[in-house]
């Protein structure tokens, strides 16, 4: 499996929770704080969990998530 | 906490088109997921510098702040007769009608028929939440039998307010449409369905086949009163037994 990592903008998050319902891995968790728009935003919870597989960001309706792969040696 | 991405390589990120605007849309509806996804297909079709889209009257109202594109905001409903005389005038334009069922199934009935049975060289984007989202959750006439909104408090009764109209059904009897589609974004499967099911009607645009329309079933968690999940759940269950899912005409192949 390769590892993945997502970069979550704190601030455009609205706290659907949608992407935590996609990820595959139960990697994404809200993180009990709240921005500045007033919603309890997600974060990483499992990092180590990550596979990169994107299905977060591709469900993410606020375009808020990025996703990055480790890099597999050719 | 700063994630590290040292050594990684990005493989989702926010599509060129997008700006950086904030949606305005509410926790969970589907209308962003939407607006990534048309943003998708201009980047990977490399027509952000010709392309304009048209924002309707509706939650979308904005449209016309998300894209790296040239915008027009129509009147409420006349979403299809700006884009045919925006096309008209300049064949080179890829013209994109984001409109909702309240605008392209109600008010707009005339011009959204008319632009399909004449063949108009555009892409309609309509997006099917079967509410008025916007003026606070009345009755659509895509509103299902037995729905409750404001302004059918005991659920939608066929014998007074009629049936949910299938717009796209009555699109697709026409002869000019060369692609007429329904697609939903309840989860990651159907996210991809949609994703090449928009890419293909534009590239029909862009090839000058002529007119498509993929309707897109939405959410309204908020006038629907129900979380972000349970809304995708009454679309996956409820929504998709009234609007069935798939392709009802494609002839650009």
């Amino acid at each position: 499996m390769p590892s993945g990592r997502v970069l979550i903008d704190e601030e455009r998050c609205k706290g659907c929770g949608l992407c935590i319902a996609a990820c595959p891995q139960k990697v994404l968790a809200f993180s009990g704080k709240i921005n500045r728009s007033g919603y309890n935003y997600v974060h990483m919870e499992h990092p180590e969990k990550c596979v990169g597989c994107a299905f977060c960001a591709m469900t993410c309706p606020d375009v808020a998530i990025e996703v990055y792969r480790e890099k597999v040696a050719a | 906490m700063p994630v590290n991405t040292e050594n990684m390589v990005k493989v989702f990120g926010r599509p060129e088109s997008l700006t950086d605007a904030r949606f305005t849309y509410c926790p969970g509806c589907h209308h962003g997921i939407l607006t990534r996804i048309i943003a998708k297909a201009i980047d990977e079709l490399g027509i952000a510098e010709r392309t304009v889209t048209i924002a309707p009257v509706g939650c979308s109202v904005f449209a016309y702040l998300w894209y790296k594109c040239d915008a027009v905001q129509a009147s409420h409903g006349r979403a299809s007769a700006v884009a045919t005389g925006l096309k008209r005038a300049n064949k080179d334009l890829i013209v994109i009608s984001y409109q909702g069922d309240g605008d392209f199934a109600s008010i707009g009935t005339a011009e959204s028929i008319h632009a399909a049975n004449r063949g108009e060289n555009i892409t309609v984007i309509f997006v099917n939440n079967q509410i008025y989202g916007m003026t606070g959750g009345e009755m659509a006439p895509t509103t299902l039998v037995g729905q409750r909104t404001t302004t059918t408090p005991d659920g939608r009764d066929p014998a007074y307010f009629g049936y949910p109209i299938r717009f796209s059904e009555l699109i697709a009897t026409l002869d000019a449409p060369v692609y007429v589609t329904r697609q939903a974004l309840y989860d990651t499967r159907r996210i991809m369905d949609a994703e090449k099911a928009i890419k293909k009607a534009i590239s029909y645009q862009v090839e000058g086949k002529g007119y498509s329309l993929v309707e897109v079933l939405s959410t309204c968690p908020t006038n629907w009163h129900m979380s972000p999940l349970e809304a995708n759940r009454h679309v996956a269950e409820v929504v998709t037994e009234a609007f069935p899912l798939g392709d009802l005409v494609d002839r650009g192949g």
